[in-house]
């Protein structure tokens, strides 16, 4: 049964990756680092659901078995389905926010890393409706590059998804999707939090292709 | 075997035998290099190279499976053009119900009307159904911030990537030939002429080109176009056994869709340098995007279909 579960898990993420680029041909551009199995965490910016399938799709096979987003809990176990493939498909890590919850969410991502996995994660913390390019980032990427200081930060700009699956519309316009990861960072000596986020989000957006039009 | 299918393949093993000369041609100069170093002038045109073999295989395939390939494959032209063409455009949330009726929609209806041979329907659908319907579930959704700014853009681009394309496999439909399967090879005669030109009129443009046609737009010069309209023209005349237009006809229309192909890219460099964008996107390796490969033949298509349509229909 384990067995089943865990072939069904595997057609299924073959299917999601197929189904996504057929749709929007994404691409990953690698403008900062290579794409080699080391040990990182992918933060991105989030504007729509489809961004964490989208970098996961893009990201070669040694690197896609061994990174895992970090995903809400309330969303991902909210139905059987959901159940299946956020934890078995994409092998997310589920945390929950809830604050009188005593699985604490940085103890759970602390422990992957630990276990050697790479994460995905969105550090805006919800799904960026506004006009700006990104919202305030949350600590937790801060606290990920103090408690584990060797792990490479890697900024990681999906670009069109918001036009590609608005929030609220059901059929995805087939437009053309690119994954663009920039030079990793790390938490310097001595630097403060608001200093290290505000420099973590300038190498994000940086990113970020030219808007014409 | 059928007469066609003969041709067809005889068409296929020629582009081979160019492709393996060509192969063989970047192979030489490859092993002549000093060890360890890479031109990067080189490694294009072998990367282009690959790419034409694809092309190549792919195009006499559906030549071969007959009508219902060339359909497929250009429908899914359209579909790789339109997509990298709206990435591109001006678009609002407001648009989406709109832009998801063009790829799903009318694309696909364009190419059943240009299946069963609708010549009435397939001429209007897009300049007039499309033109007119599109922006009105735009408006419905009441967001009037560059309104028609959105629309127009999103007009051009199912005009160009799918009208446009779709006259290509519609050239069947014309019944001139006297045997309707032979006309798919007028297909290949038009591909041909087309992308043999510009390949030539990049070649001559590097070596004696001089004077520019736009300057600031495209490095295309005079002296390139020239000799690509003749190199066209004379593939047309090499090519005109297969065409029912006859010799003078066949180098005539070669010179005709190849001078208007040549010209229409221009049109494309001018939106790329207007998007600050070098290529429409990544998919062929050493071209860009399909907008990139197709875009002579985009320009060169409807133009060929209708002169064929006045002078032999």
């Amino acid at each position: 049964m384990k067995f089943l579960r865990h072939f069904a898990a595997r057609i299924v993420g073959h299917a999601i990756r197929i189904f996504a680029r057929a749709i929007t041909a994404v691409r990953a551009d690698w403008q900062g680092i290579e794409p080699v199995p080391r040990q990182r965490v992918y933060f991105a910016n989030h504007t729509s659901n489809g961004d964490m399938p989208m970098i996961w799709a893009s990201l070669p096979p040694a690197l896609r078995r061994e990174v895992r987003p970090v995903a809400a809990a309330d969303y991902w176990l909210k139905n059987k389905l959901r159940a299946f493939v956020g934890p078995e498909v994409f092998n997310c890590v589920l945390v929950d926010r809830r604050p009188e919850v005593k699985d604490k969410p940085m103890d759970k991502i602390i422990a992957a890393l630990d276990e050697g996995s790479s994460l995905i994660i969105f550090p805006e913390g919800n799904r960026n409706m506004t006009e700006d390019p990104l919202l305030p980032f949350k600590a937790g990427l801060y606290n990920m590059g103090v408690a584990r200081p060797h792990v490479d930060l890697v900024p990681t700009w999906v670009a069109n998804l918001n036009t590609i699956m608005p929030k609220g519309e059901v059929i995805p316009l087939p437009l053309i999707c690119t994954v663009t990861f920039g030079a990793p960072i790390h938490v310097e000596d001595g630097e403060t939090k608001d200093a290290f986020l505000e420099r973590a989000a300038n190498a994000l957006s940086s990113l970020a292709p030219e808007v014409q039009s | 075997m059928s007469n066609t299918t003969v041709d067809i393949l005889l068409l296929a093993f020629g582009s081979f035998g160019i492709l393996i000369a060509l192969t063989f041609l970047g192979e030489v100069l490859r092993a002549r290099q000093e060890p360890g170093t890479q031109n990067p002038v080189l490694e294009t045109y072998m990367t282009r190279i690959q790419s034409w073999w694809g092309m190549v295989a792919f195009v006499g395939t559906a030549l071969l499976v007959g009508k219902l390939g060339v359909m497929v494959l250009f429908a899914f032209c359209s579909f790789a053009a339109l997509r990298e063409f709206l990435t591109l455009t001006t678009k609002a949330q407001a648009d989406h119900i709109s832009l998801a009726l063009a790829f799903f929609v009318v694309l696909p209806l364009q190419y059943v009307f240009v299946g069963m041979g609708w010549t009435g329907m397939y001429t209007v659908f897009i300049p007039v159904y499309a033109f007119l319907l599109l922006p009105i579930v735009s408006a419905l959704r009441g967001n009037s911030e560059k309104f028609l700014i959105r629309v127009a853009e999103t007009q051009w681009g199912l005009m160009i990537a799918v009208f446009c394309v779709s006259h290509v496999p519609a050239l069947i439909n014309l019944g001139i030939t006297a045997n309707s399967d032979r006309a798919v090879l007028m297909i290949g005669f038009l591909v041909m002429v087309v992308q043999f030109g510009d390949l030539l009129e990049y070649f001559f443009g590097r070596r004696i080109g001089r004077h520019k046609i736009a300057a600031g737009l495209s490095p295309k010069t005079w002296e390139g176009v020239t000799c690509g309209v003749l190199a066209a023209m004379l593939t047309g005349a090499l090519l005109s056994w297969i065409t029912p237009f006859g010799l003078f006809g066949a180098v005539a229309l070669a010179g005709a869709a190849s001078l208007v192909g040549m010209l229409g890219s221009l049109v494309f460099a001018a939106i790329k340098r207007d998007r600050g964008v070098k290529d429409w996107s990544h998919l062929i390796p050493g071209q860009g995007g399909f907008v990139d490969q197709l875009d002579s033949v985009i320009f060169a298509a409807p133009i060929f279909y209708h002169l064929v349509r006045f002078f032999y229909g």
